[in-house]
């Protein structure tokens, strides 16, 4: 009893300073894949079901919409282009560096309940798939969290309001840096540090600031919601709500910045998965 | 004579196990989630109960440091919280097998209570802290299935002839 006593205590303490467990953790986490695997498959098979068995209405209306989604980012894109080009241009003139792009790879979550304490999903792509510890994660809508435990086949991911998580950020209006912090509330973001005389104001767009170097620059997070100026205390605080849709998204976006590519673009992504795409930062 | 049928009866308590794991990830609706009985300590109690000369300490800290990984919480939490109770259940096993039911679901509340009170602690120590008083509602519920799950445990090591 007292071994494993001290064991445990030991673990614990190891697990929260570093990650040399991260070895342990990814052995059990991959003993223990079928039985996650068989946890999302019920939810798995009845959306299979509900797809096969759709109405044919439901089915066209559903490509209609997307067709037209999909023209709609297409010309939206067109413009984006030349935007890219010229501001490429501006840059070289300034002198300085341009991230060009970023590889992204679509994955999908599993439907298995974990901590409910902690913000945490996991998802269907691992190290097979060239998914890395500390790979940022997306949605359509803004940054998710990032990677936090990986096997062969799933990757965990914790997400931007879990009370441990803390990013960089940028006021995308005026360029103010700052840091936002989890809650552990899925719904909201906090932002402790800002100056008294922050230009901020409510609907303010977050985005990544680079800063950090986990998370690439420009995508965005949140959206000012509340702020409290009280001339008393050190700092204004402010409250924001993601962008992302952390409880409602199926499908995930992982992202291999430039400079991070050098290592995973040799893997070729599995065949299941839709082809990375270019995503234009 | 003896072996083969303990090599069998240690099938059927690994299969619980195992299905106890599965239970404690499946799915449920986000409403209900926080009132998920927590599967893996109470299998693991009634075997602690049932046959303590072969589910120990060490079965209790390998189930809880697979919980762990399975759930995403810290490397340990649940090891040691599980450990914990396996320790007081093989002390107490002999008064509590022969309590009625709902006396056993008291003693097993009380176990379910230390065990959320350990990782209450493990987690306050590393700064995120429950804030909700949901996080105790488990034990409560676990405790007012303990009855069935008895029974039905019961049924299955009578049916596989596990023994002690």
């Amino acid at each position: 009893m007292v071994i494993v006593t001290v064991l445990s205590l030991v673990l614990l303490n190891i697990e929260r300073r570093d990650n040399y467990l991260e070895i342990v953790r990814t052995g059990i986490s991959t003993l223990t894949y079928p039985l996650q695997f068989l946890a999302d498959l019920p939810s798995r098979i009845s959306g299979f079901l509900s797809e096969t068995f759709a109405s044919r209405d439901l089915m066209l209306g559903e490509i209609e919409k997307t067709r037209q989604e999909n023209s709609l980012l297409q010309a939206r894109l067109q413009k984006f282009d030349a935007l890219e080009m010229e501001n490429m241009r501006l840059r070289s003139l300034l002198g300085s560096s341009y991230k060009l792009s970023d590889q992204i790879l679509v994955s999908e979550l599993m439907q298995v309940d974990l901590d409910p304490f902690r913000h945490q999903i996991l998802i269907n792509k691992g190290s097979q798939a060239g998914v890395y510890v500390g790979q940022p994660a997306l949605d359509a809508h803004g940054v998710m969290g990032q990677v936090i435990h990986i096997t062969p086949w799933s990757a965990s991911v914790l997400l931007i309001t879990d009370s441990s998580h803390t990013m960089p950020v940028q006021v995308n209006r005026t360029g103010l840096r700052t840091i936002a912090v989890g809650t552990g509330d899925i719904s909201s973001l906090r932002l402790p540090f800002l100056p008294n005389n922050a230009d901020i104001q409510e609907g303010d767009l977050l985005v990544t600031s680079g800063l950090g170097g986990r998370f690439p620059a420009g995508y965005p997070v949140a959206a000012i919601d509340k702020i409290e100026r009280n001339p008393g205390a050190h700092f204004t605080e402010a409250t924001a709500t993601p962008r992302a849709f952390l409880d409602r998204t199926r499908e995930v976006l992982l992202v291999w910045t430039a400079s991070t590519t050098g290592q995973p673009a040799k893997e070729a992504p599995p065949a299941s998965a839709p082809t990375p795409t270019k995503g234009e930062n | 004579m003896l072996m083969p049928s303990k090599q069998g009866g240690g099938g059927v308590i690994l299969l619980t196990l195992i299905i106890a794991l599965y239970l404690a990830i499946l799915p449920i609706p986000a409403w209900a989630a926080g009132f998920r009985p927590p599967w893996a300590s109470l299998v693991l109690i009634y075997w602690c109960l049932a046959t303590p000369e072969r589910v120990g300490v060490l079965t209790a800290w390998v189930l809880g440091l697979t919980l762990d990984s399975l759930t995403g919480s810290l490397l340990g939490e649940n090891a040691l919280s599980l450990a914990i109770v396996a320790y007081i259940c093989l002390h107490i096993f002999n008064r509590v097998r022969v309590f009625p039911l709902w006396q056993q679901a008291l003693i097993v509340f009380s176990l379910l209570l230390l065990q959320y009170m350990a990782s209450f602690w493990v987690r306050s120590s590393l700064g995120h802290m429950p804030t909700t008083f949901l996080f105790w509602v488990p034990p409560l519920v676990g405790a007012l299935i303990w009855p069935w799950l008895f029974i039905v445990l019961r049924d299955t090591r009578r049916r596989f002839n596990v023994v002690r």
